[in-house]
């Protein structure tokens, strides 16, 4: 009953912005569209402004670098004869991507008040330069969330005031939750008693692997979904 | 005639007030706030990456040391999120459960922003009275899970275990003399339920006792009327969420507009401000213990009279009991695969969104279909809340940014993640 609701506003919602989108669907209670990346702009406002939809608040923003997605360091489909050695000392070799988008995607969760209705907004973030507009003229909640989006995958915001690093350190270098960063990061820092100040010198501890990521394709949730299709 | 220049000021990162890491770099005219730039992320953690490379399980220990003052509301955004993306049903006693000890933990965020909000704009005693009605409540999250703070204790499913029948006792020691033990042992003498029943019971006439403190205060309605005002047109353009935007106004609460487990079978109300300013938000807040209060008596009676399951009984996702593993080779394998590898997610998105007590707590999971989650973004109330201190703080006086840090309950564990 919630749902055919639910499915009938992502509809109209369709309708109302036919053009500017290229993509919208409706997952578990959830409806995401997909903005491109010129009408972004044009887009959040009408979202904000226009009737049936006013999204005034946006909660929440964030990038997703998928370029380990899909990608297990184990494999689960074919018997093998090697261990748990395989997955933590080769990784992720014999995985393919399946991602076929950008690497790099932006999502906004958006909250309307008025109607409480929610709406997942993402966007592809063009590879060659890793920039989309800044929606911080939009909603002024942007301006930290794309300035951790910055720091931490360095997608950069097209107008934004003032897009300085707001997590790291000062003086750090690299995008820490890129999928190619380390976890146990690149420096570490100590205080010399000899220099007298702290000083920065590369990690000496070992990356590890306790439980290898492991993908496994679950026949109950695919007959799911395939229904739901 | 000498030249006149703003000043440059840096408070904190070490300032008793600053509740945590913040670093505030403040430019001053005087005493009045031209500019205010927080730098945040002394305290990140990177615990999103951190949850990445584990399987979804051991990251709710990760959840509590976010907000490390409402511990089990942020586990409850997070097992939401995987509750959603892997479609299982929680049994309704677990929702109960969870919906008590979500307004246990309201309760206890509340009263330690009573305290230390009371404590930094002069109301010093209020944090001995504070942390006095903390301590049953700690000790019920004890009771149910083991530890005072960190609790562990949602899972994707239901909650780790049931309520417990008895409650650890008091011993008298050289410290405690026999009689001292008794008085302390008395609510102590029945089960969970009966002692936070008996709390329930004292706790209103201890919230009138901090409103005689406060509410009239000369004092304290100078610091806090008038001050940090923030229109409701503003509050959604900042991306206020909780008592923040309730305070300007807003009848704005997900566990009545959205709501999850069992909120909707639960009798409660909203208050909501209606100035916008540092006193209403206190009085929202003041009002929010009085209606967690009321939440927990219902569910305690609930609880008291519908015994059942905590737990779904997916073994997929949940853990057989140790009884089955002995018999049964089917259950062993489960505990077998969930303890080693942990359980797959389907493909998929989901974000999950909680009334935490500082605003919308909300956990976006993204899942490749493995048993680590591929991307997890956590929603913290107080990021957005404190990025808007520039413009709240703004031609206020130096003293006031205390005051503003107070109302806007900041916690680190939360804004760096």
């Amino acid at each position: 009953m919630e749902s055919n609701a639910l499915e009938q506003w992502k509809q109209r919602l369709q309708r109302q912005l036919a053009d500017d989108i290229s993509d919208c669907w409706l997952v578990n209670g959830e409806v995401t569209i997909e903005v491109k990346t010129e009408n972004l702009i044009a887009v959040a406002r009408r979202l904000r402004d226009e009737d049936g939809l006013h999204f005034e608040q946006l909660m929440d923003l964030c990038g997703v670098d998928y370029l380990a997605y899909g990608k297990g360091e184990w494999e689960t489909e074919h018997a093998s004869s090697a261990g748990f050695s395989r997955a933590v000392e080769q990784g992720q070799q014999d995985a393919e991507i399946k991602w076929t988008k950008t690497r790099f995607v932006v999502v906004y969760h958006l909250l309307s008040i008025t109607n409480n209705q929610r709406l997942r907004v993402r966007c592809n973030v063009p590879d060659k330069s890793l920039m989309i507009p800044s929606v911080t003229s939009v909603w002024a909640a942007a301006n930290w969330y794309e300035r951790e989006a910055f720091d931490l995958f360095g997608i950069r915001f097209e107008n934004h005031d003032d897009l300085r690093r707001l997590l790291t350190d000062y003086g750090f270098s690299g995008h820490p939750f890129r999928k190619d960063f380390p976890l146990i990061g690149q420096v570490e820092i100590r205080y010399d008693a000899t220099e007298k100040r702290c000083v920065y010198e590369p990690v000496s501890i070992e990356p590890r692997t306790l439980v290898p990521k492991v993908i496994r394709h679950d026949s109950r949730y695919q007959s799911e979904q395939e229904e739901s299709n | 005639m000498a030249e006149i220049r703003n000043y440059t000021m840096n408070f904190g990162p070490v300032h008793p007030a600053a509740h945590g890491v913040l670093r505030l770099v403040l430019e001053l005219d005087g005493e009045v706030i031209q500019r205010a730039d927080p730098h945040i992320g002394l305290l990140h953690r990177a615990t999103e990456k951190l949850a990445e490379s584990k399987p979804y399980n051991q990251s709710i220990g990760y959840m509590d040391r976010l907000d490390y003052v409402s511990m089990m509301c942020n586990e409850h955004g997070y097992v939401l999120a995987m509750e959603k993306l892997l479609g299982i049903e929680v049994p309704k006693r677990a929702q109960y459960i969870r919906v008590m000890f979500s307004e246990v933990t309201r309760i206890l965020n509340h009263l330690l922003w009573l305290g230390a909000h009371g404590l930094d704009i002069g109301a010093m005693t209020m944090f001995l009275y504070c942390f006095r009605d903390r301590e049953p409540l700690m000790d019920a999250y004890e009771a149910v899970s083991g530890a005072r703070m960190h609790a562990t204790y949602f899972r994707p499913g239901g909650v780790y275990r049931d309520l417990p029948d008895t409650m650890p006792q008091y011993q008298a020691s050289k410290w405690r003399s026999e009689k001292n033990a008794e008085q302390l042992n008395q609510a102590r003498s029945g089960s969970l339920l009966d002692f936070l029943w008996d709390f329930t019971e004292t706790f209103p006439d201890h919230i009138d006792d901090y409103e005689t403190l406060l509410t009239e205060n000369r004092i304290w309605k100078q610091r806090t009327v008038g001050v940090g005002v923030v229109s409701p047109e503003r509050a959604f353009q900042l991306g206020f969420s909780g008592p923040m935007l309730r305070g300007s106004g807003v009848a704005w609460d997900l566990r009545k507009t959205q709501p999850y487990e069992v909120y909707d079978e639960l009798d409660f109300d909203i208050p909501i401000g209606r100035n916008g300013d540092c006193y209403d938000r206190y009085l929202v807040r003041m009002e929010e213990l009085r209606q967690s209060n009321k939440i927990i008596k219902q569910c305690i009676q609930w609880l008291k009279n519908n015994p059942g399951p905590v737990i779904a009984e997916n073994y997929k996702v949940v853990p057989p009991s140790r009884a089955a593993m002995k018999d049964d080779m089917e259950a062993l394998i489960h505990h077998f695969k969930l303890f080693t590898e942990g359980f797959c997610v389907p493909e998929g998105e989901a974000y999950a969104a909680v009334e935490h007590p500082k605003g919308e707590f909300g956990v976006y999971l993204v899942s490749d279909g493995a048993n680590k989650p591929y991307r997890v973004k956590i929603r913290a109330p107080g990021f957005a809340h404190l990025a808007a201190m520039d413009e709240v703080a703004r031609g206020h006086m130096l003293a006031d940014v205390v005051a503003l840090i107070g109302t806007m309950d900041i916690v680190f564990g939360e804004i760096d993640r």
